[in-house]
């Protein structure tokens, strides 16, 4: 056995012990999304008869009195708004710093990690007042403030380093072909660090989606609480069942949505895109 | 189509390095202008100061009678291939030379027609929807070329375009650039490091070193009459050989011999002075016979290599001398001994290359009789390295347009 497979079957054990850690919660959560609620307590791994009803649960009554509807689209546009605003942004950012040359330019990368560092917890108290005076509690744009404050600095970092990839011979010759900077950067750099976008959209778009502490802690109704605060706040069939089922099987619709979002980008997350703008 | 005309350009850079030196040079309209020199002498900065991608530290640069100074790239209409080719690796070849008319918001069924236009003359017309990943160097470089000509500008700007092609394929597109050059008559500023491209391609040369305008004229001015031991020692290859000499007396001493100063040394007093002669202006004796004997000098030396190859010969010997220093000479050793074996100006080891006949029968490790052309001697001043010898009233000097 050379070393090569000696190499490749330790890498297989390796990658098969970190799939199995990571998906048996999963598979655990999809079992128990299927069971019936009186079998949820069967200690069985796999369901023995498999029900829908706890999806059928969470969709129920509508958008007025379904508790799943309204939050799912709550968590889907505030995450999206979210991620269109912090990667316009953060383009623009990322584009001056890794191609101007400019005083303070240091203090602003350091200023923008520093604010990523920053436990959110701290910032929860003084944002809900804050939020309640300005009347901003319980809407929209309460939780995107925050979570583009959060989610900015890591856009920004992913994209400098993309954007510092790109030669900058392609800009000046599209300077000399005529573009203004603004064209220069639309239609060659930014198509070109389209790698770079995703990745970034990729990851701001899952910050948003996921976040519960800002969720739970700036709504309080369901006009702009999001999935993961919703579900803090399901109830059983009664008051002595416990909402583990529904839990389960809305946690699994929201899982969904990233795994779509991760393969629809994962395509455009080609590197290499620049291979031919130069030579070497 | 315009003249070009730099006027006491000088670029300072922001930690004070002085890239480019009070340059002037007048580009006549049509005309095919090469700035060579090693690298790190400012060419491709003159370049980019043309072109608009670096600001102009002072002095006035004027595109087709207009002053351009603080013009944006997108308002001087120029056009520049860039040496690594900076073609756009997300569009297709039409798109990449369409790019500058799609722009200058051109109506579609035009820019097909330039697009095709310029793709049939450069061949690549059945290249036109691949992206450039897909093509090879030379079909990159010819879709640079492209997306410059496509345009009719004012002027191309090339910088260094032909550097990233293997020998060969350097050779065609060399043709290829002057062809396209004289055939759509537009000014052209070409950079380049090698001295065979500017001597083959330009209409005119003009050499730089160390940020400043050492000579501009035409490839044979320079080579006949380089104005000082850079120009001599870069433009040529293999390069002018150097060795010591000395002026006494109307006579100048060679390490090789004597010979009349004549009007040779411009009246300049006894001293110490640097010669050049250039390989050509050596032969066999034995080849030559007695004929042109008499304006020369014969000598022997010893033939430490000989390389045939098949039209020429080239005989290396070296000459007892205490070597010959000048800054200029070692500017040119780091930029031009790996490039063309230039061994002769090495410190402190003259060795001599003289380019015999082929006929010639020296061998390696005998002793040849050789004979030197004096009438072609160069002589320079060893510490300003200016010649003593370019003559006074030739083209070199004159830098305006013909």
């Amino acid at each position: 056995m050379g070393r090569g497979s000696r190499d490749y079957a330790s890498w297989t054990v390796a990658i098969v012990l970190v799939l199995v850690f990571a998906l048996i919660p999963v598979i655990w959560l999809i079992s128990l999304s299927l069971k019936p609620p009186e079998a949820i307590t069967d200690q069985r791994f796999l369901p023995s008869e498999i029900s829908f009803d706890n999806y059928k649960s969470l969709f129920e009554g509508g958008i007025s009195d379904s508790p799943f509807i309204k939050p799912l689209i709550n968590s889907i546009v505030i995450a999206l708004i979210t991620t269109v605003i912090a990667i316009t942004l953060a383009s623009f950012a990322a584009y001056a710093i890794a191609r101007l040359e400019f005083p303070g330019k240091r203090l602003i990368l350091a200023g923008a990690l520093a604010i990523a560092m920053f436990p959110p917890i701290s910032t929860v108290g003084p944002l809900f007042d804050m939020w309640r005076a300005l009347g901003l509690y319980d809407t929209y744009p309460g939780l995107i403030i925050p979570y583009l404050t959060f989610s900015l600095p890591l856009a920004i970092y992913v994209l400098v380093a993309f954007f510092r990839e790109i030669p900058w011979d392609l800009e000046q010759a599209a300077q000399v072909d005529g573009a203004t900077p603004f064209q220069a950067f639309t239609k060659v750099i930014v198509p070109l660090a389209a790698p770079g976008v995703f990745t970034a959209a990729i990851l701001v778009f899952i910050f948003a989606w996921n976040d519960f502490l800002f969720a739970i802690s700036l709504t309080s109704s369901d006009a702009s609480r999001t999935v993961p605060a919703a579900l803090a706040f399901f109830t059983g069939e009664s008051s002595f069942t416990q909402p583990t089922g529904s839990i389960a099987a809305a946690a699994v619709v929201v899982t969904v949505p990233i795994i779509v979002f991760v393969l629809f980008f994962q395509r455009r997350i080609v590197s290499g895109l620049t291979a031919g703008a130069v030579k070497g | 189509m315009a003249e070009i005309v730099l006027d006491g350009v000088t670029k300072v850079f922001a930690d004070g390095y002085e890239a480019v030196k009070e340059m002037d040079l007048d580009i006549a309209d049509g005309e095919f202008m090469i700035l060579v020199g090693p690298s790190g002498c400012g060419k491709s900065t003159a370049l980019r100061m043309i072109a608009g991608l670096e600001d102009i530290s002072s002095g006035e640069l004027k595109i087709g009678e207009q002053v351009v100074n603080d013009k944006a790239p997108k308002e001087r209409d120029i056009a520049m291939v860039f040496q690594n080719y900076a073609l756009y690796p997300h569009m297709t070849v039409r798109e990449n030379m369409g790019f500058a008319l799609k722009l200058a918001g051109t109506d579609k069924a035009e820019i097909d027609e330039k697009v095709e236009g310029a793709a049939r003359t450069l061949d690549l017309t059945e290249h036109l929807d691949r992206r450039p990943v897909n093509l090879s160097g030379g079909q990159r470089q010819r879709v640079a070329m492209g997306r410059a000509i496509v345009r009719d500008p004012k002027a191309f700007l090339m910088d260094e375009p032909l550097s990233n092609l293997d020998a060969k394929l350097r050779v065609q597109m060399r043709t290829e650039v002057s062809r396209l050059q004289s055939q759509l008559g537009t000014t052209t500023v070409y950079v380049t490091h090698d001295q065979t491209e500017a001597m083959t391609l330009g209409d005119r040369v003009a050499v730089m070193r160390a940020g400043a305008l050492q000579q501009v004229g035409t490839p044979a001015d320079l080579y006949d009459n380089p104005r000082n031991l850079f120009v001599a020692g870069f433009i040529g290859s293999p390069a002018m050989n150097f060795m010591p000499a000395e002026l006494s007396g109307g006579k100048v001493k060679l390490p090789i011999g004597e010979i009349d100063a004549g009007d040779l040394a411009g009246g300049r007093g006894d001293g110490k002075v640097v010669a050049g002669l250039r390989p050509e202006n050596f032969e066999d004796v034995a080849v030559i016979g007695d004929l042109k004997q008499e304006r020369g000098l014969v000598f022997e030396a010893e033939v430490d290599l000989v390389e045939s190859l098949g039209s020429d010969l080239f005989a290396y010997f070296h000459i007892e001398s205490e070597g010959v220093q000048s800054d200029q000479l070692a500017d040119l050793v780091e930029d031009r001994l790996d490039e063309t074996g230039a061994a002769n100006i090495r410190e402190g080891h003259e060795q001599v290359v003289a380019r015999l006949d082929p006929t010639s029968k020296v061998k390696r490790g005998e002793t040849a009789e050789l004979w030197a052309d004096t009438a072609k001697l160069h002589l320079f001043d060893p510490e300003s390295g200016e010649s003593l010898t370019a003559k006074r009233d030739s083209g070199s000097r004159d830098n305006s347009v013909h």
